[in-house]
């Protein structure tokens, strides 16, 4: 039995994850997070994309964006600003808001671009994560 | 003097009645399961931020950034928001005027002498300080049927964009707490600026970012989920209070029943008593 440590990834409405987990990868914002048990206290802003961890070997993963991680020595709390699991998201959509998203990247407007900017990065994540765990 | 015709339609009417409160009591209770659980699964990221937030406030504490955060700045208090969360219907009992008396109280006897304004979260409470002329800065409806992130979230900006551009100096939260199905507790908490929770222990992190800008993208997320917790709060207060009074109408109609049927037999006796002495003495004046 591998050593575990407890992840927890909740939004504001609900609570998506709560297990005991041998690893996980955060996408943090300034990239990915790979974290073990007894991993030290770290704090940071959650970028956009998939979340895997491992339960017992097997391979699990959500969708996350927007928000923090905190890694304690109790174990790892992801508060996101939104969070799906992948047969949840529903590619169609996806896909379109990050068409959407693209285009006016290109295309000057009266649009925040910083927020442009963020919707594409996080369609993009949705896109990929959902196409991904498909296959 | 009312006939067995007239007590026999006000018992159906007070029966119609009736079955119209049980289906609403019955109603609210299933909405109320439905509040409640919504108000358990949002606490894990409510309890959760607080913590971080602690902690990140812990580590900031005494930066520059942190003393600089809007949301943190304390202004001499002239200008209060008040934020009331209430339902936008009726029939629950004293719910919806507790809560607007509760808030008008608080107003009146610790916030005196300065500027007040209203925002307003459900109809009751926008209709209630409408009609005494309080200032309405701005008003919400239909969130508690479903209540949704995002709609906290658009009043948490909106509230946060204010208070950081000093329209206003200070911003208090007065909600219904739900204790049980029987108590709902009026809570009055301040939003802005923010009270920082007291931290238990320092955790010594590694910050991937400096604390200061956690702390700065923590706050407005905390003010959001302040005000969500409290709208789902307030929900599952108002189906629980809905609950309690349709169930004391229901049994108000019951009682009212019994009376009316009472009184229905009484006067049906009497008059069969009357026309046996009608009988008997129209057949002894024969005699």
């Amino acid at each position: 039995m591998a050593a575990t440590f407890e992840l927890e990834v909740a939004t504001p409405d609900r609570l998506l994850v709560k297990d005991q987990v041998t690893d996980a990868h955060i996408p943090g914002l300034g990239g990915y997070l790979g974290v073990l048990p007894e991993h030290a206290p770290l704090l940071s802003e959650l970028g956009s994309g998939l979340l895997s961890y491992t339960i017992g070997g097997k391979s699990n993963s959500v969708i996350v964006s927007g928000g923090w991680v905190e890694i304690l020595p109790g174990g790892t709390r992801v508060l996101a600003a939104s969070a799906e699991r992948p047969d949840e998201i529903d590619l169609k959509r996806a896909q379109e808001s990050l068409d959407r998203a693209e285009r006016r990247l290109k295309e000057a407007g009266d649009w925040d671009i910083v927020r442009t900017l963020r919707a594409a990065e996080r369609a993009r994540a949705r896109v990929e994560a959902a196409s991904k765990v498909r296959g | 003097m009312p006939s067995l015709i007239d007590f026999r339609r006000r018992i159906r009417s007070v029966k119609n009645t009736q079955q119209i409160t049980k289906a609403m009591k019955m109603v609210s209770a299933a909405k109320l399961r439905r509040a409640q659980d919504a108000v358990i699964a949002a606490r894990p990221f409510a309890n959760s931020l607080r913590q971080m937030l602690a902690n990140v406030a812990g580590a900031a504490k005494g930066s520059e950034g942190a003393a600089e955060n809007p949301l943190l700045a304390e202004r001499a208090e002239e200008r209060v928001l008040v934020l009331i969360i209430n339902s936008d219907r009726g029939l629950a009992g004293a719910f919806s005027t507790n809560i607007n008396k509760g808030a008008q109280k608080f107003l009146a006897e610790s916030k005196a002498g300065k500027k007040w304004e209203v925002e307003a979260v459900g109809k009751k409470a926008r209709d209630y300080f409408r009609r005494r002329g309080f200032t309405i800065a701005g008003e919400t409806f239909n969130v508690t049927k479903a209540p949704k992130y995002a709609d906290a979230a658009t009043l948490g900006r909106k509230i946060v964009e204010r208070y950081a551009k000093a329209e206003v100096d200070s911003v208090y939260l007065v909600y219904n707490d739900f204790k049980s199905v029987m108590a709902a507790t009026l809570n009055v908490v301040q939003l802005l600026p923010v009270p920082l929770p007291a931290q238990q222990e320092t955790t010594d992190y590694i910050f991937e970012q400096p604390a200061e800008d956690l702390l700065a993208t923590l706050l407005p997320r905390y003010v959001e989920v302040t005000i969500f917790r409290a709208i789902l709060e307030s929900t599952a207060a108002e189906h629980a209070a809905r609950m309690t009074a349709m169930d004391a109408a229901s049994s108000n109609a019951a009682d009212v029943i019994e009376r009316l049927t009472l009184y229905m037999n009484r006067l049906r006796q009497a008059s069969i008593t009357r026309e046996i002495i009608e009988v008997v003495s129209g057949a002894s004046a024969l005699e």
